[in-house]
């Protein structure tokens, strides 16, 4: 087993061992969750220590392939492939110490605990092996094996009176935009005639002979809004506040920081890199909708009354940068992308994190009922006040680099995009935080809150440490845009590809419409 | 004519008479253990077939009316492996038989022959007397529990359009006859080939279609299925279980000889009907499971749902398709024979059928809880188990077809939107025995041991055919090597 795999199949593993022990071993149990996220999280470190940015041929390093199932009769090959680069290594360091903060929060947990922590170790070890995973196939197979245990964990141990409804919502939503996704993946792997679910094959291939304009056409728009379901892109994002704000504390934490970023990562892996021009002509509308989230989510969260509803919100109005990076398609925005994908990551988790602790204690988050806290949880409150204003873009938090970037790249493509984004990211995000942060910690105190006590040491580390991350990639950026930068210049020179056929392109549209006839017509 | 080649049906049907032989001499109380001799024999039986034919070369006999090829091999060892697991399940069971536990154990066995003379069926005249053995037998199954009412009415409705289903069967064969002069799949093949004419002829297709009719039955498939859940529920569990795998899987082996051997040429002309039959199996299994509580019912919904996506498998008309349902297939069997041992004992243990006597299983019997869980997984399509590279399979080949006609996007698009839905059952289910408020039976449920072996043996195939594929998926494809499709 090499480091890469170990990071993932660890958890998996301990969800075996988990699922074997009697239910009355309970501090067993926790153990075991909490020494293989632990355990995961320290070789993520190491991955991350060991990987240096000297170019390799195919970009991806750390890489692991096995024959898996190989049917050539079917035209069938699916192997187990896994690789970095600095994309996805960002994304798992910060996926593996997102799940070791995730089940310590898990102390909240009061009943079920073994199938809980089974299943919290399985969407572990799903969320690592899918961002691990240039499988295209096992890459689908991770996500899928990380979501189930997402809908079981709302369901049984998720809080408040629209439970069933918000399980039923997330479920029906998510299923569908993974499914969608599924369709373009499999229509991606017969279209391109390399009959290969591997990427590093795939993009070969299509660098060799690009995908048909007609088959680039539907499979872009099926990824696009697969994914985008998957990442709460607007109008699609109303499934995200509910099931967030019903949500056990470490799922919130773990869907809304790292499996979302599935979603944004397949697109940027997969949909724009190998179909340009599908991309071509949907970055436009991708970069409205981002508005829809940036500035109508954010109008959506000034209105709520629970701190969870509101931060869900917020979670999907910062989704809207990484979709306008996305779009902005050149070096600086793209890599902001990545940038705001790990530092929302960290955030997400934290003010989810946080504001299950608060519920522990309070037991309520409405924020009416609340408020004066910050003397009786110091600890508590200034751990709030700090993801609150690095939720604002405040600098010396690394969601301000990422942010920045992504004005930066957007301005040349996007001008009156950028300015709206920029005016309701600092405006309207600062406005519902800020808000929060005085109806919660500031204030007269409430006479129901004076024997609170504030967190204890243990409780203290998950914060500790996703709060150091934001820090330290906030006044350190260039330890992940270094390993960021040489990975995204290749994708983006495979989008740009279309552009430098545009002169040709009448001829190699019909060429291409031919194509795509000569394989559609089939011998029967 | 080589008679040899039928010594796996006649070994079957041989320890069934010696079974109801056996039954005079063994007293009321031990006749459980003449159902674990059954199992043994059928065991022996399943092994003699990896020595005795390898599939590789196509035998014929019986003036070419019986064919041993790959898929006759593949299906011969799949219904075998179905009726191990169903005499297990029966032999637990049949404590509450009044009487004939023999007779049961028996008649399994002679389902079982008229099962493998189907997986070698290459004329209409041993298509149609195989199904008849295996409907018939099936008559008498389903309505064996005789004092309970659900029982007998699932016999009744299973007779009357059974029959009706026969008699389309035989008219339809008729017509072809009629037309084409022969019976022969192999000769109806060669005729349609060197006189194209006579695959025009609307009489012949009739004929065709009514066959169709038959073989829809007896997969549950809309619009035939309207019997599937009411004698799902009504029967004795084993007997579902049977019916569920072995009688489904009777009809698909002798379409896909049909398509695949018969009318290879014509085919194609069937796809449109197909792929409706298909979308609506999938919708209409799906939607009516939503609202069920009877647990076998629910199960007879959501085997019309699977008989929808077997069907995606031949409305694509090509190898991958094929190979593709039986792989969805094999994993069908492990998945619904755990379910229905799981529920067969539960059951028992309850006196109901409602989902809410799962309550607490999960304390009563993990190992029970944990096979019911593993299966409804499987079933709603989800990694790493079977039923999800088998829907994979099957999804694919839809999505491969889109290429040449784009109305194959909508059948996926039909496909998902089903499994969608089947989430939300699966899940009910599972919710049920992990999560129920009211649990008021904590008392533990003590499995015997040939269960856990059957259970052991489901869990495995799921787990085996959902995370090592390869080898699996290799078998599917040789068997369909002798059909001439694409």
């Amino acid at each position: 087993m090499s480091l890469l795999s170990a990071i993932f199949l660890l958890p998996l593993l301990a969800a075996l061992v988990v699922l074997c022990i009697p239910r009355n071993y309970k501090f067993v149990i926790r153990l075991i969750s909490l020494g293989a996220t632990f355990a995961a999280m320290l070789l993520a470190l190491a991955l991350f220590a060991r990987y240096d940015a000297a170019p390799v041929e195919n970009g991806f390093k750390f890489v692991e392939r096995h024959a898996w199932v190989s049917v050539s009769a079917l035209k069938l090959d699916i192997g187990w492939h896994l690789g970095v680069d600095g994309i996805n290594l960002g994304l798992i360091v910060m996926g593996a110490i997102v799940a070791f903060a995730a089940a310590c929060v898990s102390r909240e947990i009061k009943r079920l605990e073994k199938e809980y922590y089974t299943l919290l170790l399985v969407m572990t070890g799903g969320i690592l092996g899918a961002f691990a995973s240039l499988n295209l196939f096992f890459f689908y197979f991770f996500h899928e094996l990380a979501l189930v245990p997402t809908f079981i964990m709302i369901g049984v141990w998720g809080h408040g009176e629209n439970r069933n409804y918000a399980t039923f919502k997330i479920t029906i939503y998510l299923s569908l935009g993974a499914l969608l996704a599924l369709a373009g993946l499999i229509a991606l792997y017969l279209q391109s005639g390399a009959n290969t679910f591997d990427l590093v094959e795939l993009t070969k291939k299509v660098k060799s002979r690009p995908l048909p304009l007609a088959a680039q056409s539907f499979i872009f728009p099926l990824l696009l809004f697969g994914f985008g379901i998957l990442v709460s892109l607007w109008p699609f994002h109303t499934w995200a506040p509910l099931g967030y704000g019903s949500a056990p504390t470490a799922t919130a934490m773990l869907h809304a920081g790292v499996l979302k970023k599935f979603g944004l990562y397949g697109l940027l892996r997969v949909g724009i890199p190998l179909m340009p021009d599908g991309a071509g002509a949907w970055l436009e509308i991708l970069a409205l909708l981002c508005l829809g989230n940036i500035v109508y989510c954010g109008l959506v969260a000034m209105r709520q009354k629970d701190l969870n509803l509101l931060i869900g919100n917020s979670s999907v109005a910062h989704m809207g940068f990484i979709f306008l990076g996305i779009a902005s398609l050149n070096l600086v925005g793209v890599t902001g992308a990545v940038v705001v994908m790990v530092a929302h990551g960290f955030l997400a988790a934290l003010t989810f994190g946080l504001s299950g602790a608060l519920r522990e204690k309070t037991g309520t988050l409405e924020l009416e009922k609340l408020g004066g806290l910050l003397r009786q949880i110091p600890f508590l409150g200034a751990a709030l006040v700090m993801a609150m204003l690095a939720g604002c873009g405040l600098p010396g938090f690394a969601n301000f680099v990422g942010e920045a970037m992504v004005l930066f790249g957007s301005w040349r493509v996007f001008p009156l995009v950028t300015t709206i984004a920029a005016w309701g990211a600092l405006i309207i995000g600062a406005v519902y935080m800020l808000r929060a942060i005085r109806n919660i910690l500031h204030g007269p105190g409430k006479p129901e809150w004076a024997e609170l006590q504030d967190a204890s040491a243990w409780v203290k580390v998950p914060f500790v440490l996703l709060l150091g991350a934001l820090l330290l990639l906030g006044i350190w950026p260039r330890l992940l845009i270094d390993k960021i930068q040489p990975s995204v210049v290749p994708i983006i020179a495979m989008a740009e590809a279309k552009s430098a056929d545009k002169a040709v392109r009448p001829s190699d549209l019909k060429k291409g419409a031919e194509d795509a006839k000569q394989r559609a017509v089939r011998p029967r | 004519m080589n008679a040899s080649l039928i010594v796996l049906e006649l070994a079957v049907v041989c320890l069934g008479l010696i079974l109801l032989a056996q039954d005079l001499y063994t007293p009321a109380k031990e006749r459980r253990t003449l159902g674990y001799g059954a199992v043994l024999g059928v065991a022996v039986i399943l092994l003699y077939s990896f020595f005795a034919f390898d599939g590789n070369e196509t035998l014929y006999a019986f003036g070419n009316a019986y064919v041993l090829d790959g898929l006759a091999l593949w299906f011969k060892r799949f219904f075998l492996l179905a009726a191990l697991l169903v005499l297990i399940m029966a032999a637990e069971y049949s404590d509450r038989f009044e009487a004939g536990q023999s007779e049961f154990f028996a008649l399994i066995l002679f389902a079982l022959a008229g099962m493998m003379f189907a997986a070698s069926a290459n004329d209409f005249t041993l298509l149609f007397v195989s199904l008849e053995l295996i409907t018939v037998t099936f008559y008498v199954l389903v309505s064996f529990l005789r004092r309970r009412v659900e029982s007998l009415e699932a016999g009744v409705k299973y007779l009357i359009l059974g029959a009706l289903s026969s008699g389309f069967l035989v008219y339809g064969i008729a017509l072809v006859f009629g037309v084409s002069g022969t019976l022969n799949f192999n000769e109806l093949a060669d005729k349609l080939t060197n006189h194209p004419a006579l695959g025009h002829k609307s009489l012949l297709f009739t004929g065709l279609l009514l066959v169709f009719v038959g073989l829809g039955f007896k997969m549950a498939i809309v619009p035939f299925q309207i019997w599937a859940p009411d004698v799902y529920q009504g029967s004795p569990t084993p007997t579902t279980a049977f019916l569920s795998v072995g009688s489904k899987a009777a009809g698909v082996v002798l379409l896909m000889r049909l398509l695949g051997t018969a009318i290879p040429d014509l085919a194609f002309k069937l796809e449109k009907l197909l792929m409706t039959m298909a979308g609506l199996s999938i919708l209409y299994g799906s939607l009516c499971a939503v609202p069920q509580r009877n647990l076998k019912r629910l199960l007879g919904y959501s085997s019309i749902a699977s008989a929808g996506y077997l069907l995606l498998g031949f409305a694509v008309m090509n190898k991958s398709g094929s190979s593709a349902v039986l792989y969805y297939l094999a994993g069908y069997l492990f998945t619904a024979l755990a379910a229905f041992s799981v529920i067969a004992i539960v059951v028992r243990e309850a006196g109901a059928e409602d989902i809410d006597s799962l309550a607490g299983l999960a304390h009563r019997s993990p190992l029970l809880a944990a096979t019911l869980t593993l299966a409804m997984v499987s079933l709603a399509g989800i990694p790493p188990l079977a039923g999800f590279f088998g829907k994979f399979l099957l999804l694919k080949a839809v999505v491969a077809e889109g290429i040449r006609w784009s109305a194959y996007y909508w059948l996926f698009a039909v496909a998902v939107a089903g499994v969608l839905v089947s989430l939300y059952y699966y899940f009910n289910v599972v919710r049920a025995i992990y999560w129920s408020k009211n649990v008021s039976d904590f008392k533990p449920i003590s499995l015997s041991l040939p269960t856990k072996f059957a259970l052991a043996i489901c869990i495995v195939g799921m787990l085996w055919l959902g995370l090592y594929p390869g080898n699996a998926l290799e078998l599917a494809v040789e068997a369909v090597k002798s059909l001439k499709l694409v």
